[in-house]
């Protein structure tokens, strides 16, 4: 039920970032969504993209400090509201989350997430009905 | 073993009585045989009269590695020329060397700590000792050739050098105990490998090693490959030489022939005394040197006392591991830091590599210590998707140095390799305050 996330860890200092994107690039694979979560110091830089192990081999390869994640990726109708209506069913159920983000992708909202309670998350998405997307099919959206 | 059980075992009541009656007699020694310790009391407003305990001790002066080199070479020297039987120099990369002449009685007291030292390690007269310090000026290799005589044990003067030569003596003789620096103890070992002699081969039993740090790690790797008990002797020529504190049996700190040599640890800005268990710049007194006796002597090096008695029955104090040098000294938010202490936090973590940097900047007229340290490639290979592990290793390694250093540091996490490295002595001290 979940998809595989980089997380790689960057300093925050110039040149590191786009070091990581162009080793992406010239192996033609592609990002779909990124985010970075920073303090002062350093960030995590956490990458959808296509071929998710590929890329993990390529960055581990350039001695990039990278971990592949799983995670919880739920498409939602591209309407107000609906981020609510799923992060409550969570919330409801008492499953804390790690860390959310979320973007658009062909007129369809894509909310991806992480938490330790993985079972407890599987079960709210099933028992709520929500849709929960397969990686072959994110990559078909693209 | 015990060498000398009255001297050793005393109660520290009775200690403290030699000791008190003993600074008595040799400052009133120096008041009268040395113009510049007299000048110096006076200056003071004492006279020997006032040193009555040793608690006195601290209205003394001090003396430094300076005031040697100024009054070189026989400025300091109490004893006439016709009592000094032997002279000792320390290398002096730095000015004038140090010039240190002992008495018959010096070398006689020498030989007696060096017997306790020596005992202590479990040498008896029954042994054969290799001494390969080099003889000559520096005072390790006579120094522990006389303690060896003295207990009784055949010497064998090896010195350095000559290596191959002194693997065949250590294997035919059958050499049992050895005396050097611990960097030539593993060469002694690459040699022998290389000669294809194997610690099966030879029957050494103990080492004494000292006049240069080492580690633990480098004590488990000599005691592995020559196949005997290593065991730390410390001793400075200023003072002695090797036999000023050895370790016994128990490895727990080393114990201080105190009855002859005096310790104090002391604050290295204030100079005020501090008490057992504060780190601080180890300060000694000769008690009974005749030839250069000197009166509160800083070292220079840092590390702690203790005074509580010993599984193995010594009750002298007994001094820790030396942890660096107080010229490092830095004072942040008016404590004093010794990179050594924040060194050893940070190589007591397991996560943490031995790489760092420590900068201190005066933010809002308060200075703020940075440590940024790198992590092992072990730690850092399987990546993060959260910043937690990261952060929790900084919290952990700031309540540690928070517990040693009594501040508060920022840490920051470095990914592997990131930190320049220095040929030579590295600039991991980056002080950006500006003090008008």
């Amino acid at each position: 039920m979940t998809i595989h996330q980089l997380s790689v860890f960057i300093e925050n200092k110039s040149g590191t970032l786009v070091k990581v994107l162009k080793l992406l690039k010239n192996e033609g694979i592609q990002l779909i969504a990124s985010t970075i979560a920073d303090t002062a110091e350093y960030g995590i830089c956490r990458i959808i993209c296509s071929e998710p192990t590929r890329a993990y081999d390529v960055l581990k390869a350039a001695g990039v400090a990278v971990s592949l994640a799983d995670v919880f990726a739920i498409e939602l109708d591209d309407e107000p509201g609906r981020a609510a209506d799923a992060i409550e069913i969570f919330a409801e159920a008492g499953i804390s989350i790690a860390y959310l983000y979320s973007f658009l992708l062909r007129g369809k909202g894509v909310l991806v997430f992480r938490t330790d309670n993985a079972q407890a998350a599987a079960d709210a998405i099933k028992s709520h009905g929500l849709k929960s997307i397969p990686e072959s099919d994110l990559y078909k959206l693209v | 073993m015990i060498w000398n059980h009255t001297k050793e075992c005393m109660s520290r009541e009775q200690m403290r009585d030699l000791q008190g009656r003993r600074l008595h007699k040799i400052v009133e020694y120096v008041y009268h045989n040395v113009p510049f310790y007299r000048n110096k009391l006076q200056q003071a407003g004492i006279t020997p009269d006032d040193i009555e305990t040793i608690d006195d001790i601290v209205r003394l002066p001090f003396t430094t590695k300076q005031d040697l080199r100024d009054n070189y070479p026989f400025g300091l020297q109490a004893a006439p020329m016709s009592e000094i039987i032997r002279i000792h120099a320390s290398s002096g990369t730095t000015g004038n060397p140090t010039i240190v002449g002992y008495t018959r009685k010096d070398v006689g007291v020498w030989s007696e700590c060096m017997a306790r030292c020596l005992t202590a390690y479990g040498i008896s007269r029954d042994d054969i000792f290799s001494v390969a310090y080099g003889y000559g000026l520096f005072t390790g290799g006579l120094g522990v050739h006389y303690g060896v005589e003295n207990l009784g044990a055949a010497v064998v003067p090896a010195s350095t050098g000559n290596t191959e030569k002194h693997v065949r003596l250590l294997r035919d003789l059958g050499v049992t105990g050895i005396a050097c620096t611990p960097s030539y103890a593993l060469h002694l070992a690459e040699t022998m490998e290389r000669m294809g002699v194997s610690r099966n081969d030879i029957r050494l039993r103990v080492g004494a090693f000292g006049a240069e740090p080492w580690t633990e790690n480098m004590r488990r790797e000599i005691e592995d490959k020559l196949g005997l008990k290593a065991y730390n002797l410390y001793g400075l020529s200023e003072i002695m030489g090797p036999c000023v504190s050895y370790e016994c049996s128990e490895q727990d700190d080393s114990h201080i022939c105190e009855d002859h040599y005096f310790p104090e640890i002391v604050d290295p800005e204030t100079l005020e005394r501090r008490p057992n268990g504060d780190v601080g710049e180890l300060v000694f007194t000769t008690l009974t040197k005749t030839g250069m006796p000197l009166l509160r002597y800083r070292t220079r090096d840092l590390c702690t006392l203790r005074d509580d008695p010993c599984p193995c029955g010594r009750t002298a104090v007994r001094m820790g591991r030396i942890l660096g040098r107080s010229d490092d000294m830095l004072i942040i938010r008016g404590i004093n830091v010794f990179p050594s202490q924040i060194e050893s936090v940070i190589l007591s973590m397991p996560e943490c590599a031995p790489h760092y940097r420590l900068i201190i900047d005066r933010v809002d007229n308060l200075d703020r210590l940075t440590v940024q340290v790198e992590v092992r490639q072990e730690f850092w290979a399987n990546g993060f998707d959260t910043l937690t592990p990261i952060t929790d290793l900084e919290k952990t390694v700031a309540a540690r140095l928070r517990s040693v250093l009594s501040i508060n540091a920022v840490v920051q996490i470095k990914a592997p390799g990131t930190l320049e490295r220095f040929e030579g002595k590295a600039k991991i001290i980056q002080d950006n305050r500006k003090l008008d």
